[in-house]
């Protein structure tokens, strides 16, 4: 490039970029078919999010529909529905946050301080669920609690002697099941971040600590962990940033879509897809939605805001 | 040499890890299990790890008795992996390498245009509307392949990045001078240095297609023929569903399911499901795991 304004030295400003354009004409044809996804996916719904003020009419469309102000909200807030969409939400990536993160930093340590080539086969092991789709965790669910067949009625709940649980009309144990899933999905993944920052810490620290008689619990204490610290903090914040949106695959397949765990698997996503395409209620569907963007879009720059602050590296801007 | 609290450490780690592995393989055994299993020992006692009878039925069923509609929705799952892969691969790779160029006019503005969609999204309704009313998107095959799968910014910044630390500037001054055009350049000269990143994010991308039931679900509403194998997963449980609210009054729908071996075909079809995953699995999982490394420091 310095070459180019190397060549062009007395021509005035405008004339220069204009060159600049056309020498880059080709790499803007080459970003065309992106730049119009992004335009297509992203950018042409944006507008669409007024929706929220107006009441919907196929034929008018979104822009030609009538304006009512905050008539949809009212009719969201005024139900229960958007306490308990925004608190399961909340609750469930809480609580996600602190047991992946846990399962995952043990589980690096683990491997990391563990000698053998199975260590290998173990990580393979462990990150495999990720893979799988939303819908085929839900059978692999289904067939351990599966009410006539489950391995777990009739394996275990009728040989101890009881009556076999209906464990898809219960809410009660749907906390837990929810957080077991995630968990077995998603260790495997989370520590591989640990896991590689881990492996570049300086082994000295750690020979110059056994030296001293330090226990393998205190090196863990004493030095892993405050060494992980800024990538826990970081990778924590990241999570937090996205505490508004849900994993519409765990929440939708996982309970089977059965009516009566609606108190406790419904999330946001799950409540803008069920409203809008069961039960094309555009008014709901349409004010949850915005509230979801609007919400996650400001807890998404408080959180890197607060990375930029501990790590101005790590932050995403 | 080894001390005596290394060797107590290990069979700990050991045993903990010996544990979580097992939970993580084992629904895919009793997956596999249950989909050998005869159907009259489900009924009778359950999806078990030792059945009384074991048998092939629910694979043959699947492959002869109505059996075009599976294989169908096997193919259309391949199709579309394939399909919107490539496409996935070249805008992904032409936007990317674009705005790793310096000095290109307007640089800086199109790459925010690129990233301000991992922070803010308008969400499932107004996309909806979208597609389904400016795009006739609806019931076509392009519905699986074009909505939220085809490009993410996420991978274009990733790609970006790899671009601009490893294709050196003297490369590409050097192509230039011997008259190579942009396309030659990137072609001959960008791509082939970037040869791994490609690899990782084709590998991230086709996972996401084989895996994705969401784009069926929402857009395929009468063009049932279209369903990929999640798809069909999908409606199948729906069904399960379907007869676990009606245990009243099931008559029509149970005399309907009696003739297929449901049970044991459900499972017999997850497990093809992920049949191509498990076997791919071995050959990509270093690149897998550096991909998430590379991308775990940017989120």
């Amino acid at each position: 490039m310095s070459k180019t304004v190397a060549v062009i030295p007395e021509q005035g400003r405008g004339k220069k970029l204009l060159k600049r354009i056309r020498r880059f004409l080709p790499i803007y044809l080459f970003m065309l078919p992106g730049l119009a996804y992004l335009v297509i996916n992203n950018y042409m719904p944006m507008p669409g999010l007024v929706l929220a003020f107006k009441k919907y009419n196929a034929k008018m469309g979104i822009f030609k529909s009538p304006w009512i102000g905050f008539s949809n909200f009212k009719y969201l807030f005024a139900t229960r529905d958007a306490f308990m969409i925004t608190r399961n939400t909340i609750l469930y990536n809480i609580t996600f946050i602190i047991v992946n993160t846990v399962l995952a930093i043990a589980v690096a340590i683990i491997l990391s301080e563990i000698s053998g080539k199975v260590k290998k086969f173990y990580q393979s092991a462990i990150l495999l669920p990720n893979l799988i789709s939303s819908v085929i965790i839900g059978y692999l669910v289904f067939a351990f609690f599966s009410v006539e067949n489950g391995f777990i009625n009739n394996q275990i709940i009728n040989k101890m002697g009881k009556e076999s649980i209906l464990w898809y009309s219960e809410t009660k144990y749907w906390p837990f099941i929810l957080v077991f899933v995630s968990a077995w999905k998603s260790v495997g993944y989370n520590c591989i971040v640990y896991l590689s920052t881990l492996l570049g810490f300086d082994r000295a620290f750690y020979e110059a600590a056994a030296i001293d008689g330090a226990t393998k619990w205190q090196q863990i204490t004493k030095i892993t962990l405050p060494l992980l610290r800024p990538t826990i903090i970081m990778l924590t914040m990241m999570a937090i940033g996205r505490i508004f949106y849900s994993d519409f695959g765990l929440f939708y397949q996982v309970p089977m879509n059965q009516g009566q765990l609606f108190p406790v698997t419904q999330t946001i996503d799950t409540y803008v897809y069920r409203a809008l395409l069961q039960q094309s209620d555009i008014a709901k569907s349409s004010a949850a939605g915005l509230y979801q963007s609007v919400v996650g879009f400001i807890l998404v720059l408080g959180a890197n805001l607060l990375v930029r602050k501990v790590d101005r590296e790590s932050a995403l801007f | 040499m080894r001390t005596k609290e290394q060797r107590t450490f290990d069979i700990f780690g050991h045993t903990i890890m010996v544990i979580l592995t097992i939970t993580a393989l084992v629904p895919m055994i009793l997956m596999l299990i249950s989909s050998l299993t005869s159907e009259a020992t489900i009924v009778k006692n359950g999806y078990n790890f030792f059945p009384e009878e074991w048998s092939l039925y629910a694979y043959i069923w699947v492959l002869t008795s109505n059996g075009s509609l599976i294989l169908r929705a096997y193919g259309m799952s391949f199709l579309v992996t394939i399909s919107g892969t490539v496409c996935s691969l070249v805008i992904t790779t032409l936007l990317a390498y674009g705005l790793s160029k310096k000095g290109l006019p307007a640089r800086g503005l199109l790459t925010f245009l690129v990233f301000f969609t991992m922070l803010f999204n308008a969400g499932l309704v107004p996309t909806y509307i979208n597609y389904t009313q400016n795009f006739h998107l609806k019931d076509t095959f392009f519905s699986l392949i074009i909505p939220s799968l085809m490009m993410n910014a996420f991978n274009v910044l990733l790609m970006k990045s790899y671009f601009q630390t490893a294709v050196p500037d003297e490369i590409l001054e050097a192509a230039y001078i011997d008259g190579a055009n942009e396309f030659f350049t990137m072609i001959k000269v960008a791509i082939p240095l970037s040869k791994p990143i490609i690899a990782t994010i084709a590998m991230f991308v086709g996972i996401a297609y084989w895996n994705d039931w969401n784009n069926g679900f929402i857009y395929l509403v009468k063009r049932s023929d279209l369903y990929t194998i999640q798809n069909l997963l999908n409606r199948l449980m729906q069904s399960i569903t379907m007869l676990q609210q009606n245990a009243n009054n099931l008559s029509n729908v149970n005399e309907g399911l009696a003739e297929i071996p449901s049970v044991t075909v459900r499972m017999a079809m997850a497990t093809l499901g992920i049949l191509p995953i498990v076997i791919v699995y071995p050959f990509i999982q270093n690149n897998f795991v550096k991909g998430i490394t590379l991308g775990g420091v940017k989120g």
